[in-house]
């Protein structure tokens, strides 16, 4: 009965592994036979580019932790003496510390890029939804893996950012009580942020397989929005797609190189090289950038709870995203009402993270408020209303008809 | 490719958001040419060397630099004896001893500066209530860096500005955020009497002593750089590589 499973492999180890656990079967077909549509462009290496970052963070990580004390009587001694006489250990930190941000680039990029080509809609809404969820948690990891180093935005930022769930009515109070382990920003605070950012990337790590497992159900979407039909509209995923993603990996790993050799301080903020004192406040306490555009929501609102609930309802409105477009065509290339609109959101985005770093006060007040209303009218009002408005173009029959015989509607989409 | 344009000015855009971060503190800063800027630059080691000096007879009778050991000047230039040498004229606390008590002794290279106030509130009480910041890190730790603190040295005005209301204690300073500090205009022409005989104006002085406090912030600087250009040389042909190969395989599909 309990029969040991065929396996096609040659290497008799590989074969006694295979027919007992599949692993290797489910790898080659995952990775070496996965029908890739055949004309996806560079914007698709985004996925692959986030999934190398997070492994990036966490070999990095693993070996800064080894270094570093979570005390608040430490910490901020304990990461110089990572950059000054830990064998490599300014390569360790700045590598990790840019790679935050080259992270959430690849993840906006990527987002984008889903937003654009509509990878969202039907069947991958899971995957989208899972992404999202990603997404978030990577937030609350960034912002706890900037407090270690315990200077001073460290410090006022973790402030800041957990005393916004004291807004809530009645439960508030309790939560930042949880957060801080007392009644301020001390040492419990920083010992669990340490615990929960060593944690969370693990926790991303099993969110992302089970968003590749998702995706790998139903195929990547492409840039004409339409399924593949056959194998003549695929390409299988290796060699075709690893080198292609290969190559777009290696030129990410120049711009991240260029940060992190040359310029390995840009994206952070001075005053974090000045020890956290709870007593002395920042001139303007701005989170890292990958925030800016939530602070400048949840800033441009006059109200607290309102800020806050505008600030984590911008996100959570993503995972209703599925349903809130309406209309049945995927990519904007064939939506040229819509991708106009996509351009502007696109635009919004850039315009609210400068203003979020700007100070909440003027005309920087005034466009964050313009920046912050076209963000929920896009997603709220536009999307739902366009799908069903919008005379959508027509789309190619196949994605090799329209590759191979450069149909009339495969325009590129800068022609927007 | 115009995908891939489009990414990588989309990445463009959103780094500009880092600079914007730091643009609303700006002041208008006296920005130098430094030997250490740039993708090839290194740290000019004789004007390290003198801004050590510079450091070590003007700055430190006010400002620690805890997070520094010695030995850490070997990266400036300094040889073995000399660095046991300069860590002996440095008394340092050590101890206890089998007695229990704690006992001085002289430096050591790999002990780190000794601070010249032995906590904050003593240092506050001898400078009027101002606290002098730790120099460990103080060109990473101001917007504008070494170009900042150069101006800041050389930016004191006496007598201040007319209009200027400076109370008591406090001197003018273009670039000091509020233009009030505690600290004086301590450079002085011939301040200091250079070894390798440079003239120490006050200039000078300010650009030596800027340029150490850039190494001492950064011990690592000219290795990180040197390292750069390997790594980023080495990507670029693996990327000429990675996209020959791309395109050969590519060119087979039809």
């Amino acid at each position: 009965m309990a029969q040991a499973q065929a396996s096609k492999f040659k290497n008799p180890l590989v074969n006694w592994i295979d027919s007992r656990l599949p692993i290797f079967t489910m790898l080659d077909h995952e990775y070496n036979h996965y029908p890739m549509p055949r004309n996806v462009n560079y914007l698709w290496a985004f996925g692959a580019i986030a999934g190398i970052m997070l492994v990036v963070m966490i070999a990095t990580g693993l070996f800064l932790a080894m270094q570093y004390s979570s005390h608040t009587s430490l910490a901020f001694d304990s990461v110089e003496r990572i950059m000054r006489d830990v064998n490599y250990g300014w390569l360790l930190r700045y590598v990790h510390a840019n790679g935050a941000s080259m992270f959430f680039i690849a993840v906006y990029i990527h987002m984008f890029r889903g937003l654009y080509y509509g990878s969202y809609k039907a069947p991958r809404e899971i995957l989208w939804i899972l992404g999202v969820i990603i997404f978030l948690v990577m937030m609350g990891t960034a912002f706890m893996g900037y407090v270690l180093p315990w200077g001073q935005m460290s410090f006022w930022g973790a402030t800041v950012i957990t005393n916004l769930f004291s807004a809530f009515p009645i439960v508030g109070d309790p939560i930042v009580t949880l957060l801080w382990g007392g009644f301020s920003v001390d040492n419990p605070t920083l010992n669990r942020f340490f615990a929960l950012h060593f944690l969370l990337p693990f926790v991303l790590l099993g969110l992302v397989i089970l968003h590749t497992a998702a995706l790998h159900v139903c195929g990547s979407n492409n840039p004409l929005g339409i399924e593949p039909k056959g194998p003549q509209d695929t390409v299988p995923f290796n060699p075709y797609v690893t080198l292609k993603d290969g190559f777009a990996v290696v030129v990410f790993f120049i711009v991240f190189a260029a940060f992190v050799f040359f310029m390995p301080n840009y994206m952070g903020h001075p005053d974090n090289y000045i020890p956290a004192n709870p007593l002395v406040t920042p001139a303007h306490i701005v989170p890292e950038w990958y925030f800016l555009p939530f602070y400048a929501i949840l800033r441009a609102i006059p109200d607290k709870l309102g800020g806050v609930i505008a600030m984590f309802g911008s996100i959570a409105l993503l995972l209703v995203l599925p349903w809130l477009d309406t209309s049945k065509v995927r990519s904007c290339k064939f939506r040229p009402i819509y991708r106009q609109f996509f351009w502007i959101l696109a635009i919004d985005g850039l315009v609210l993270g400068y203003a979020g770093a700007m100070p909440a006060e003027g005309s920087w007040l005034l466009i964050a408020r313009i920046g912050t209303f076209y963000y929920f009218f896009h997603f709220l009002v536009l999307l739902p209303v366009l799908g069903k408005l919008e005379r959508p173009l027509p789309l190619p029959n196949s994605i090799s008809e329209a590759v191979l015989k450069g149909g009339a509607h495969a325009k590129p989409m800068e022609k927007a | 490719m115009r995908a891939l344009k489009t990414a990588i000015l989309s990445a463009a855009l959103a780094l500009g958001l880092a600079g914007a971060a730091q643009a609303s503190e700006a002041v208008h800063l006296d920005k130098q040419n430094w030997p250490h800027s740039g993708v090839f630059g290194t740290i000019d080691k004789a004007a390290a060397q003198r801004g050590f000096q510079v450091y070590k007879e003007v700055c430190s009778a006010c400002h620690s630099m805890r997070l520094v050991p010695i030995r850490t000047l070997a990266g400036i230039g300094f040889k073995d004896d000399e660095l046991k040498a300069l860590a002996a004229g440095y008394e340092v606390q050590a101890g206890p001893n089998d007695a229990g008590e704690m006992f001085m002794r002289p430096g050591l290279p790999a002990d780190r500066f000794p601070s010249p106030f032995p906590n904050d509130n003593a240092a506050r009480a001898a400078n009027n209530g101002a606290l002098p910041p730790d120099l460990s890190l103080i060109a990473k730790a101001r917007v504008g860096g070494e170009d900042y603190i150069y101006s800041f040295l050389t930016g004191f005005e006496d007598p201040a500005p007319a209009g200027v209301n400076l109370m008591p204690g406090m001197n003018y300073n273009k670039v000091f955020p509020g233009h009030q500090v505690g600290m004086p205009n301590i450079l002085q022409p011939d301040g200091v009497t250079y070894a390798d005989g440079t003239k120490a104006t006050v200039e000078q002085e300010a650009k030596d002593v800027s340029t150490f406090l850039t190494f001492v912030a950064e011990p690592h600087l000219d290795e990180r750089k040197q390292m750069g250009v390997k790594v980023i040389l080495f990507l670029l042909v693996l990327a000429g590589l990675m996209y020959a190969s791309k395109r050969k395989l590519w060119s087979t599909l039809h």
